[in-house]
């Protein structure tokens, strides 16, 4: 276990925090918090076989937040004086009715994070930069191996080393050490003037030593090409309604975008998402039983605890196809009446909490996955994807693949162009008839955007089978 | 705030002599400050407070050929010199890239024309919260089927750059911005299905905000308007883009144009200067000087003098969008298009990018459809810019005899950026800046638009 992180790191004393936060505690504010953070993110990137760029920033400063009822007052600041603390929390009262009265907060209590999920011998994930810049060198090489029509690689190696101080009103002072890092690749494949792209990459809450492990970042290499060069021989994608056969791992898309937002409490508690009201009644089939896990171990999604010092935990979402719970933080936990989850999650002191997802995933069924595929007389089996996108309000998800091929009388046959997939939220997981014995977790790429924030999240799915969903290629 | 424009300067220098001792060859220096004030209203109450002032120092240095970027928060005396060192070091570690550097001194913006960018309007709290909840009340009161909201924001902000580099440039500017956006939800009493409708504002000037009211009410007709959306049968139909749908087509473009994307092969319009890429009716601008613009500076990212850039003309793609490394990979000097944010190497970006605005009313254009697609709204992310694929989520209404005939929704539209863009075959006169890129209407002649 790491040390325990003290306030003193950010040059502030625990009787400076009590002052503010008994500054914020005014008689209407119901909760108040400062969130200290200093974040070092390192980068090297390649292109075109050299290494070209290394960068460094360093960001540090604090978020003071109080709510009031439904209200959140909030302000920032990179200055860590007492001067600046008092000056943002004066700003985040203002939405108190009373700025005057005064409560008591009690002593904060010392805790550790409720997990250790990503313990991290700092001296052995970090390595100099010339260690890093041969990572690369070697994914080029491993790329151009695969094939001689991969023509450029593109790869980037970045790591974030996360420190982070929670001061609460209602008593807790708890610490975490958030290491990130992830590795992309990106080859563009050229043959007879066809020019394709390939992706892959990974990483987690790990250092260094993961991507050597096993040669995994040569592993990664070879995805990313071997995407590229069977991109080179896809045909046009078919458009309409069909049955769509998802593979295991990164797919799980699907869930994020389909379901996940739309269970996110803020959205349910101002009643405007398409799953307001739907707790207890069916949104999927039987064969579907979804959670949100925080406690993965070394997973990119995970938190020892969320933004607000709650422990995370593991939320089942939806149970044989009834939807059980939302996923929160404090604010719209209290307000709705429900307990916390441990998904109150920020990109930064610069950014306000908002309930997010973890790791969201669809539990192992019972179906051979090759039997799905046998099952699909013409269709499309989807393996990897890009980014998705919901409108929270009416429930339509979109999730793009960026590798695909046609099912034709029960095998998989040739590749098809990237094309958007939509459907409906509440509709589309009682398309799903099978669930493959075969879970598999995204390899740590994951990041998610709500309301101008990006968070690192996980997600995972075994193969599945949707029944029908709208394909949208270019071909009858 | 305190510190001052000479402050600033005055750190910069001392930054550049620091990387000089440090062993930097060549260097430049961005600082960065700001502040913003953000309410946020929801069913007539406020929900959300945001005050903000933050600063932030980039630093770039090149030692010979190489180079290494580093950005921070922490103004501190001994941070900054930790960091320059760090940097020169950093700098030593990486691989020589013969195409990189500086831009030639001789590059160097010399003007510094006055572009109307700043606005020293300071709004109270009070005001910036009657402002937003205006606007939501407007939204509420302009249609009964109004029944809920995800809220209203007014936000300020203000914020100032100072870039200085190792040839003896200097230059600053102030930028201020003023917005509301008001996000009204209506729902059908029959099926209880909601749908949200968004519209907003963004102005330099205080001043030229439309009024609260207006941008309310456009947004409840939004989200009204939307209500009984349907699926239709997968078909090939002409779609027509309206003016934000046809703003993201152009950003497609402006990707597709830009040095990093081109020196890489990743870009769908490798090889075409000087051709024909788009239908006769297409003229496209670049320009970084236009009075008041959203994007409009007196100096790019690297000091060189912003200008008007003809992208295409007429059909033909004229000039890429450069910056002064991708343009040495390219074999051309910078457009003045780099873009840079404090803690990274130039990149290449727009600054006002807009399709020039034909005769045609958005009226006519739909007219002119006999079956077909109006598309107000795009979601994901479905474009591959190496091949120009395009297959996104849709929705708008559909089009039959030249009227809007109903609403439509959770379908795809796909084609091709290459042959989109020489498919155009109407533009609108309808062109309004709400952001850095813009468009008029426009009319792609067919797509294949999968429904049913």
């Amino acid at each position: 276990m790491t040390e325990p992180v003290q306030l003193a790191t950010f040059g502030v004393t625990e009787a400076d925090a009590r002052h503010v936060l008994d500054r914020l505690s005014t008689r209407d504010v119901d909760y108040a918090d400062l969130y200290f953070e200093s974040r070092v993110a390192e980068s090297v990137s390649m292109e075109e076989g050299i290494v070209k760029r290394a960068a460094k920033s360093i960001s540090q400063g604090v978020g003071v937040r109080a709510t009031a009822g439904e209200k959140t007052g909030f302000a920032y600041s990179d200055d860590l004086t007492k001067k600046d603390l008092e000056l943002a929390a004066d700003t985040a009262r203002y939405i108190a009715d009373s700025p005057k009265g005064t409560r008591m907060v009690p002593v904060p209590i010392h805790r550790r994070p409720a997990h250790d999920l990503y313990p991290v011998d700092r001296a052995k994930a970090e390595v100099a930069t010339p260690e890093r810049i041969a990572l690369l060198n070697e994914i080029d090489e491993e790329a151009k191996r695969y094939d001689p029509r991969i023509k450029n690689v593109m790869a980037s190696f970045n790591t974030e080393y996360k420190v982070v101080v929670v001061a609460t009103s209602d008593g807790v002072l708890v610490a975490d050490v958030q290491p990130l890092s992830r590795l992309q690749i990106s080859c563009i494949a050229e043959e007879d003037g066809n020019r394709q792209i390939g992706s892959f990459g990974g990483g987690g809450r790990v250092g260094f030593e993961f991507y050597r492990d096993r040669n995994r970042h040569l592993e990664y290499a070879r995805e990313a090409a071997r995407e590229a060069i069977v991109n080179l021989s896809a045909v046009e994608a078919p458009a309409g309604v069909m049955p769509v056969v998802l593979a295991g791992g990164w797919p799980g898309i699907l869930l994020h975008e389909a379901i996940g937002h739309g269970l996110e409490a803020d959205f349910n508690r101002k009643k405007t998402s398409a799953f307001s009201n739907l707790i207890g009644k069916r949104v999927a089939s039987e064969v579907c039983t979804i959670v949100d896990d925080g406690t993965l171990p070394f997973r990119r999604g995970s938190l020892n605890m969320d933004d607000e010092g709650t422990p995370t935990g593991r939320t089942i979402l939806i149970e044989k196809g009834i939807l059980r719970g939302y996923l929160t933080d404090k604010l719209n936990a209290r307000l709705m009446g429900i307990g916390l989850t441990g998904n109150g999650r920020r990109e930064s002191y610069q950014s306000v909490v908002l309930p997010r997802m973890t790791n969201t995933f669809m539990l192992a069924g019972e179906s051979d996955p090759q039997d799905i595929i046998r099952s699909v007389k013409r269709g499309l089996y989807a393996v990897s994807f890009g980014g998705g996108q919901v409108d929270i309000t009416n429930g339509k998800f979109v999730f793009s693949a960026s590798e695909a091929y046609l099912i034709e009388d029960g095998k998989v046959t040739r590749p098809v162009k990237g094309a958007t997939l939509i459907g409906n939220g509440p509709e589309i997981l009682k398309k799903v008839s099978m669930v493959g014995h075969d879970l598999k977790l995204d390899n740590g790429i994951g990041t998610c955007g709500k309301d101008g924030q990006s968070v690192p999240v996980g997600v995972g799915l075994p193969t599945i089978k949707v029944d029908e969903i709208t394909v949208g290629g270019t071909q009858r | 705030m305190a510190a001052s424009d000479s402050d600033y300067a005055q750190l910069a220098a001392d930054i550049l002599s620091r990387a000089k001792a440090g062993g930097a060859t060549e260097a430049d220096v961005v600082v960065a400050d700001g502040q913003t004030l953000s309410v946020q209203v929801r069913v007539g109450v406020v929900d959300r407070l945001t005050k903000a002032r933050e600063k932030r120092l980039g630093l770039r240095v090149f030692v010979g050929k190489r180079s290494a970027t580093s950005s921070t928060s922490d103004f501190s005396k001994e941070s900054l010199q930790r960091l320059v060192s760090e940097t020169c070091t950093l700098a030593k570690t990486v691989v020589e890239d013969p195409t990189s550097g500086l831009p030639e001194a001789n590059q160097m913006a010399t003007d510094r024309p006055d572009l109307d960018l700043y606005d020293g309007t300071i709004l109270s709290t009070e005001n910036q919260i009657e402002w937003a909840k205006r606007g939501e009340a407007a939204a509420f009161a302009a249609d009964e089927r109004v029944t809920n909201s995800e809220g209203a924001e007014f936000e300020s902000s203000s914020g100032r750059v100072v870039l200085a580099n190792s040839h003896g440039f200097i230059g600053s500017y102030n930028g201020s911005s003023f917005s509301l956006s008001v996000s009204p939800i209506a729902s059908d009493a029959r099926t209880g299905s909601m749908q949200r409708g968004v519209w907003y504002e963004v102005q330099r000037k205080f001043a030229r905000l439309a009024s609260a009211e207006s941008i309310g009410r456009e947004a409840a007709r939004r989200a009204v308007r939307r209500l009984g959306a349907r699926r239709v049968s997968t078909k090939r139909v002409p779609v027509v883009f309206d003016q934000e749908t046809a703003g993201s087509l152009l950003a497609n473009l402006c990707s597709a144009v830009s040095g990093y994307g081109l020196y890489k092969r990743a870009s769908f319009l490798l090889d075409q200067l000087g051709r024909t890429i788009a239908s006769d009716l297409i003229t496209v601008y670049d320009d970084g000087r236009m009075i008041g613009g959203l994007g409009s500076r007196p100096f790019d990212g690297e000091g060189v003098a912003t200008r008007k850039n003809t992208i295409v003309e007429r059909g033909v793609l004229t000039s890429y969008l450069l910056d002064t490394y991708s343009g040495k990979k390219m074999g051309l000097p910078s457009t003045g298009n780099a873009s840079r944010s404090v803690g990274e190497s130039p990149s290449v970006g727009p600054t006002n990018f807009y399709l020039v605005p034909d005769t045609k009313t958005p009226e006519q254009i739909i007219g002119s459809v006999k079956e077909g697609l109006y598309l107000t709204e795009l979601i994901g992310f479905g474009i591959n810019m190496v091949t120009g694929d395009y297959s996104r989520g849709a929705s708008g209404f559909w089009i039959e005899n030249g009227e809007l005939a109903f609403p439509v929704e959770e379908i795809t539209i796909a084609g091709n950026l290459k042959q989109m863009l020489k498919d155009i075959e109407m533009v609108g006169n309808d062109l309004v800046f709400r952001g850095r890129v813009a468009s008029p209407t426009i009319k792609i002649a067919e797509m294949m638009v999968a429904g049913n």
